[in-house]
């Protein structure tokens, strides 16, 4: 195996583009090494990205904000603006692994890892994300939720990386939040993950909501009808159990040991009730 | 293979490895700073836990060339010649260890902790952060008693260096 950290995305793209071999990108390693470890992959070239500033900044831009794709956890907490932005994001974030993970683990690597459970990619879907990927061809934005096709699976092209992601500017009286069921307390899969972002008119009524679902399908969804069983509300009891029924709609979830498919359907409808409530709370105060 | 250097506890070291050499593998056979452990292999148990540039990694999902040109603290690091460090003082006083597999991580761990919430955090914040370190034979109570212990142990010595 060839190990390279080149400082710039372009060689870094051309480093990837060029491995006849088995190429992967190396953002924090938390998922990569373990699979290597484990000979679930056998890379013959290794890129390791981290050495890439433009990976590396959270910078403010068209109102929002481009979050680097191998920007950690724990450097979102630390931002200075970011956490109070989205905070619902951040929490996402930060609820993958432990501290010694968080230090390393990063976006970028939770989405392109490929599993439906990942945590911060609801987060990124709810938010409205762009993502810019950056290949031989150059560059292109694709957003969060086309990035996924099924386990494993992305849209992105060999030698393809995902360089950022960009948070849209917010109105005012807007925020969000991320919620998961897991068996324990901390350290486990999601069983179900939700995120929801909104923004409130002056007088309380939504104007506008995303609602995302992991780990209820092949791929973290986006649910265009939980969001408009909201939208035009003041999240009266009606709204939310329309959004209740709508979120448990999405769902096309496995069964196994962490959960049945009942079960996951069941409390897809209560985590997106409790997330939409959250992100209402925190709209008013924004 | 290729060639990697990094300061481990204060010294400079050389060596040339397989890219696939994770840290942990590098500081336990490449260097025999065999006091940082490994007790599992899906980054879970933090057994292997060091600091890198001053922040705590599980050192089980780092490549050992990843670390170039960085600083690298190790458990054997932190006693100052046959004084104890305030937190493995706490830890040998409080009982916070039996079989002493965990405890290189708890303790790199608290010292991180500690340095991020400062000397006065509490038992809430303590068990919060441990998540990512298992103990299968102490128990969680007399860990956290020793780091609550070793925290305010810490904060005095600073005290008492400025
Ligand atoms: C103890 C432990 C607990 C965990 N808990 C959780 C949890 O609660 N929730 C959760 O969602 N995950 C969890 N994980 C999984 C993992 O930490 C996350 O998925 C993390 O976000 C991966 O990021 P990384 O930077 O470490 O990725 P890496 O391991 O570096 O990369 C992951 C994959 O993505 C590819 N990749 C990385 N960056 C890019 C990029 N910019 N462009 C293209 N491809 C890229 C890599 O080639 C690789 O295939 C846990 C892992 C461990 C070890
Ligand atoms: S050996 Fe690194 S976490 Fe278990
Ligand atoms: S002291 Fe034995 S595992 Fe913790």
């Amino acid at each position: 195996m060839r190990y390279e950290a080149p400082d710039t995305i372009d060689a870094a793209v051309k480093l990837l583009a060029g491995e006849a071999g088995l190429a992967r990108v190396l953002a924090g390693g938390t998922d990569l090494l373990v699979q290597m470890r484990s000979d679930v992959v056998s890379p013959d070239l290794v890129v390791d990205i981290k050495k890439i500033s433009e990976l590396r900044q959270v910078k403010e831009e068209a109102g929002g904000f481009r979050v680097g794709a191998a920007v950690t956890g724990a450097e979102l907490k630390e931002h200075a603006k970011l956490p109070k932005a989205w905070p619902g994001l951040v929490e996402a974030a930060n609820l993958i692994g432990s501290t010694q993970v968080q230090g390393r683990a990063t976006m970028g690597g939770n989405l392109c890892n490929g599993s439906p459970a990942a945590d911060s990619v609801p987060g990124l879907i709810a938010a409205g994300a762009t993502a810019t990927l950056v290949g031989p061809n150059g560059r292109r934005d694709l957003k969060v939720e086309d990035i996924m096709l099924a386990p494993r699976k992305l849209a992105l092209t060999k030698g393809e990386i995902v360089a950022s992601f960009l948070l849209p500017a917010r109105p005012a009286r807007s925020s969000d939040a991320y919620l998961r069921f897991i068996p324990r307390t901390e350290m486990d899969i999601a069983v179900v993950g939700c995120g929801v972002s909104l923004t409130l008119d002056p007088s309380g009524t939504c104007t506008a909501a995303r609602v995302s679902l992991g780990a209820v399908a092949a791929r973290p969804l986006l649910v265009e009808d939980a969001a408009k069983a909201i939208i035009g509300t003041k999240l009266n009891h009606a709204a939310l159990a329309k959004l209740e029924a709508a979120a448990r709609a999405a769902c096309k979830p496995i069964d196994d040991k962490r959960g049945t498919v009942e079960f996951r359907i069941d409390v897809a409808g209560v985590l997106a009730r409790r997330a939409a409530l959250i992100a209402q709370e925190r709209a008013r105060k924004a | 293979m290729a060639t990697v250097s990094m300061t481990v506890n204060g010294k400079t070291v050389t060596k040339t490895v397989d890219s696939r050499r994770l840290l942990v593998e590098f500081l336990r056979e490449d260097l025999r700073l065999t006091g940082t452990h490994v007790g599992c292999d899906t980054s879970q148990c933090g057994a292997c836990v060091v600091h890198v540039d001053g922040r705590a990694i599980k050192s089980c999902t780092a490549l050992a060339l990843s670390c170039e040109g960085k600083t690298v603290t190790t458990i054997e690091g932190l006693a100052n010649g046959a004084t104890l460090h305030p937190m493995q003082e706490a830890f040998r006083e409080h009982h916070a260890l039996q079989c002493g597999y965990c405890t290189p991580g708890m303790i790199m761990a608290s010292v991180d902790l500690v340095q991020r919430n400062g000397p006065g955090v509490d038992e809430h914040t303590i068990r919060r952060e441990l998540d990512g370190n298992i103990c299968r034979c102490t128990g969680y109570h007399n860990i956290v008693k020793a780091i609550a212990a070793g925290a305010a142990a810490m904060g005095s010595v600073r005290q008492a260096a400025e």
